[in-house]
């Protein structure tokens, strides 16, 4: 166990003092930061208010959406098909349907609009429509509760039995009056951003094993530590070493963008920059970043209205389970790619030699990105399901899903399969790794692998 | 008492055995050769023995017992394919490779600081492995692989990369380590450093042990009582002068002397052959002719075995 530390220390540090380590910790954030106050700069520039057309079939919203600084609501009296017609005409940013429902309260709501409509805007109707089908629902309950006379009910239950969520779908009308869905909503910017992340989790710091091993493979210092330790410690012990350097440059970032992304917007604040917009495209950002949601200052100047509304859009994500799922996929989904890699580097004699093995391991990876724009048209359906089930795809692929809503019951198998699937790519790698380290000179083809796999240890 | 010994010892690798019932025993305080061509089994052998990869068949005994995986801190090894991390400083690399043998943080730094010292090389410290020359490396190579005062040494052609004024200081410190109680193991094909060196031998060729035991029982076993005698520039046949049994195989002349190389029969003595000849000639020297090792070493690996290695 000593030895196992050993190894992962050096490791650890011989890399975070690299110079490459210091200026991507720094280029990083710039980066993101930039990304983050781009945007911000210009809606700060553009400060007109969105107009949003109400089709209220069931009568039960009207004159609850009220006007704020940025949105302004107007109610119209027509079928929803001429107002869609019309709708290139009318000026409106945005049109929002309330179908009627027969029995229950509805649920759900459609969003027709021409540009996608900002995070903002949906959740504060989503906040409103569902406020108000709770008051409904708690005024039914309690008349249900007065007429019956039976026992009392405990608060909690009444507050949960009321508890409703409310799903908007939000269409695109182009200019020739056809629709097409439009995906602006957080959880779609959720699901890609942790995927891709992911994705590049692994394809970087993965390459950084293989080349540590072939490093130590051409340096032949390979024979004088395995001297000392079993194999399998060395492999464990970079690949461990090396995920806790990408853990660090990843904190690293989060932390120094939102300092950079604090400190700018404070000074563009004190200019006497519009603080709402600054702070609304702030929380925008935030609610993509999983992981610093936290780490944002709360600000309390911040208009009632709109805060309430960004901070429905994050609360109607599940963040303990997100945060949890995308650690757990971020670090195992890493662990067992880099076995692999490892086994390459073991496997070749120079970074040359590695394209022929690269191939079958880059091809999920890829195609997990690949598909990822099917599966967020689709969260739920079999493609969506497979492809998260599969530990090679599913770190990146379950993470695009989470966010969507997916039971606990395919998330925990997804889990388990994606630890099997480590179990399985590492027994492996080692395998592969204790043969190839020791190999010198020699061009390996995979009928060579597979003679290796059956090698007695 | 043998420290090592290695019984039966067999490893088959896909397409071929690199080694059949290998057994080797290595007295305590000795310095034990481990000879044969390239490709015999000796890196394999020497990686069994370091716990890198298992034998499929036979045992191996280390200091009385089975030999377990926490012995390799009693093992120090300088493998033939031996290299450092290019890029780390060679005080931090020393300090990791002793702590991976088991020395504390605390031991590490004193035990390293003395040999630093010692060999006079403490300014190397913080440089760069790349910014030393390959003898320089050899040097901490060697080092680290002594740091941890093993029981037994393993050097896999130590020798090659130095140049002769290091090669000969790396000689001294090797006898100095089995001065001070170590045994040591040590393959090469340099025939002359295992005849100054080494007390035993065993000789591996495709994959069996064709020759072993003590250096100067097997040169006895070796020799073929062949004396080369001089003697002054007499005209007449030698072997008309000598008894039939009494084989002459070479004979030179130069412009002083006659040399002639003659076998003489099992039981004679060189008296035997200078008697008969001291009438008629006048000798300046006789020596018998001892096979060197490389001779030997030569002989052993052409002669046909006598049952053919079988491959599968």
């Amino acid at each position: 166990m000593r030895k196992i530390f050993l190894i992962i220390q050096r490791e650890y540090l011989t890399r975070v003092r690299k110079r490459s380590f210091i200026v991507m910790t720094i280029l990083g954030p710039l980066l993101m930061a930039a990304t983050i106050i781009i945007p911000i700069y210009l809606a700060t520039q553009t400060n007109e208010s969105k107009t949003v057309a109400v089709i209220d079939e069931t009568g039960i919203f009207f004159e609850k959406f009220k006007d704020s600084e940025n949105i302004r609501f107007h109610y119209l009296v027509s079928d929803i098909a001429s107002a869609k017609a019309n709708f290139n005409k009318s000026g409106d940013d945005a049109l929002l349907y309330i179908p009627k429902t027969e029995v229950s309260l509805p649920v759900n709501a459609i969003m027709y609009s021409e540009k996608n409509v900002s995070i903002n805007v949906i959740s504060y109707i989503r906040n409103v429509m569902s406020r108000q089908i709770e008051e409904l629902k708690l005024q039914a309950r309690l008349r249900e509760l007065q007429t019956d006379k039976k026992e009392p009910v405990a608060v909690d239950d009444l507050l949960r039995s009321i508890k409703t969520s409310v799903d908007i779908n939000t269409l695109k009308i182009g200019d020739d009056g056809q629709e097409s869905k439009s995906y602006t909503e957080l959880n779609m910017v959720l699901g890609m951003f942790s995927g891709i992340l992911i994705y590049f989790f692994i394809f970087m710091f993965g390459a950084q094993v293989m080349r540590g091993v072939i490093e130590e493979k051409t340096s032949r210092i390979v024979e004088v530590i395995i001297s000392s330790v079993k194999p399998f410690q060395l492999m464990m012990g970079k690949i461990i070493g090396v995920g806790l350097v990408g853990l660090t440059q990843f904190i690293l970032w989060v932390i120094l963008t939102f300092g950079i992304v604090t400190i700018i917007t404070s000074t563009m604040t004190t200019k006497g920059v519009d603080q709402s917009a600054t702070e609304q495209i702030l929380k925008q950002q935030q609610a993509m970043n999983p992981a610093s949601a936290e780490l944002m200052p709360e600000n309390p100047e911040t208009g009632a209205n709109e805060m309430s509304g960004v901070m429905e859009a994050i609360n109607s994500v599940n963040f303990p389970v997100m945060i949890g799922a995308f650690l757990f996929f971020f670090l195992v989904g890493y662990l067992m790619y880099a076995a692999l890699f490892a086994a390459i580097g073991g496997a070749v004699d120079s970074e040359a030699d590695t394209q022929q093995f690269m191939f079958p391991i880059t091809i999920p990876l890829i195609l997990s990105i690949v598909m990822a724009q099917f599966i967020i048209r689709d969260p739920d359906g079999p493609v969506s399901f497979w492809f998260s089930m599969f530990p090679l795809t599913s770190p990146v692929v379950m993470m695009i899903r989470i966010p969507f809503g997916v039971p606990y019951m395919e998330v925990i198998l997804s889990m388990v399969l994606l630890l099997l699937g480590f179990l399985g790519t590492t027994w492996l790698a080692a395998k592969i790794y204790r043969t190839g380290i020791l190999m010198y000179g020699k061009k390996i083809s995979y009928k060579e692998l597979w003679k290796w796999l059956r090698y007695k240890s | 008492m043998d420290l090592f010994s290695a019984q039966l010892v067999s490893k088959q690798y896909a397409n071929h055995k690199a080694l059949d019932k290998v057994s080797i025993h290595v007295p305590e305080g000795s310095i034990f050769g481990l000879l044969g061509p390239n490709g015999a089994g000796k890196t394999t052998l020497i990686r069994i023995i370091n716990q890198i990869i298992a034998p499929d068949e036979g045992e191996l005994i280390f200091m009385g017992r089975k030999l377990q995986p926490n012995d390799i801190a009693y093992i120090g090894y300088l493998p033939e394919e031996r290299g450092l991390y290019k890029k780390m400083t060679v005080g931090e690399q020393a300090m990791y490779l002793a702590q991976l043998k088991g020395l504390s943080h605390h031991e590490a730094q004193k035990r390293l600081k003395f040999w630093f010292e010692k060999f006079e090389i403490k300014g190397w410290w913080n440089r760069k492995v790349e910014e030393l020359s390959k003898g320089m490396q050899q040097k901490v190579q060697f080092l680290v692989t002594i740091i941890h005062d093993p029981k037994l040494l393993i050097f896999d052609e130590p020798f090659s990369g130095f140049d002769p004024i290091n090669a000969n200081l790396l000689k001294e410190e090797i006898l100095a380590q089995k001065e001070n109680g170590a045994t040591i193991i040590f393959s090469t094909h340099n025939m002359s450093s295992v005849e100054e060196l080494c007390d035993d031998i065993a000789l591996i060729d495709r994959s069996k042990v064709i020759l072993s035991g003590g250096v100067r029982s097997i040169k006895k076993t070796f020799k073929t009582n062949t004396f080369e005698v001089s003697f002054d520039t007499f005209e007449g046949s030698l072997q008309s002068i000598l008894p039939e049994s009494f084989l002459i195989l070479d004979e030179s002349r130069d412009a002083d002397h006659r040399h002639a190389h003659v076998r003489i029969p099992e039981g004679a003595t060189p008296n035997d052959l200078i008697r008969p000849m001291l009438p008629f000639v006048t000798i300046y020297s006789i020596r018998e002719l001892i096979p060197s090792m490389n001779d030997i070493f030569i002989q052993a690996v052409t002669q046909p075995t006598p049952q053919p290695v079988t491959q599968n």
